[in-house]
């Protein structure tokens, strides 16, 4: 890991934001190990994606009910993320964040403040989505469903929707995470759901 | 992702860089606060101070600089705290932060807007 961020550090320093940046976003991609959550925010990153670490205390765990966290020693918690300048004076923050209980600690700093979250998905593994959905719904955290497809079509969205007791009103789309438009477009429909849960529709709301 | 002991990564470095010092709950600094350097490093300073003023002559994330500098987010917290408190660094705060942020509370109305021009033109 350490080697890995000293090799990645530089391209953070080559493309520079511009001097005139003043408003810091987030977005936060979560999912299970493996769902592709590194792969997405590579596709859209202007930056090759940085890796990091915070330290997890057990003042944090206590936070909340981490019970699978019963070791006294202190350990530290990677993350990736990457950027996207929007304009002049907004850049976008893409965190990927594990969706694991235990790291829920890790939650709290990435979600506040964020604009949302997208829970990516991976067919084959649903139940790795269950805890990360919960928790968001009970934090009132704003997401959207993104289904990384490994392997073809199947099963259909609404299939997908059901198995994850997703409500009717949480977009729900699929998404190639290899794929820059496809991340962009699974990007841009959790910003039109914030854009309608916070008020009346407008006509900058439709997506392409 | 993964889970390891804190004590493979030389705690000792990471306790004398901040001096065995925490934020506790006054921390200042969101993730995404950009800090950006207000004057060049003096010699005989702490070689961690230096290399965030270099970094920062662009506007940098704290999580970048935390990847830069290969140390965890609270420990590089700790050094830009130094580095505020003696009139080294500005922080740009998120529009939306605040010390005790409220989980649930949706951007403006014209952020949103920005934001999704800006990653339709992506």
């Amino acid at each position: 890991m350490a080697s890995r961020t000293s090799e990645q550090a530089p391209a953070a320093v080559r493309t520079p934001l511009a001097q005139t940046a003043s408003h810091g976003l987030k977005i936060v991609i979560v999912g299970g190990f493996g769902v592709g959550k590194t792969t997405m925010v590579k596709s859209v990153s202007e930056i090759q994606p940085l890796s990091t670490e915070e330290i997890m205390t057990q003042a944090s765990v206590g936070i909340d009910d981490a019970s699978g966290v019963q070791n006294k020693s202190t350990t530290t918690v990677a993350f990736d993320f990457g950027r996207i300048s929007l304009d002049e004076y907004r850049v976008l923050y893409l965190f990927g964040a594990p969706g694991q209980e235990r790291f829920w600690f890790l939650w709290d700093q990435l979600f506040a403040g964020s604009l949302g979250a997208v829970v990516l998905v991976d067919t084959r593994r649903l139940q790795d989505s269950w805890y990360a959905i919960d928790r968001l719904e009970f934090h009132q955290m704003p997401f959207v469903v993104a289904v990384n497809r490994f392997e073809g079509p199947e099963p259909a969205l609404e299939k997908v929707r059901g198995a994850l007791s997703l409500a009717g009103d949480i977009p729900l789309v699929d998404c190639d995470a290899r794929r820059r438009e496809s991340c962009q477009n699974a990007l841009i429909t959790l910003v039109s759901h914030l854009a309608h849960l916070s008020g009346e529709p407008t006509d900058w709301e439709t997506a392409p | 992702m993964s889970l390891r002991p804190v004590d493979r990564e030389s705690p000792d470095r990471l306790y004398t860089v901040t001096g065995g010092r925490t934020l506790g709950d006054e921390d200042p600094f969101d993730l995404v606060s950009l800090i950006v350097s207000e004057r060049d490093p003096a010699p005989g300073m702490q070689s961690e101070h230096v290399r965030i003023l270099r970094s920062c002559r662009a506007p940098m994330a704290v999580v970048e600089i935390s990847a830069i500098l290969g140390m965890p987010v609270s420990v590089v917290k700790v050094l830009l705290r130094d580095l505020l408190d003696a009139g080294g660094i500005t922080v740009r705060h998120p529009s939306r932060y605040t010390p005790h942020p409220v989980m649930a509370q949706l951007p403006d109305r014209e952020t949103l807007k920005q934001v999704l021009v800006g990653l339709q033109n992506l």
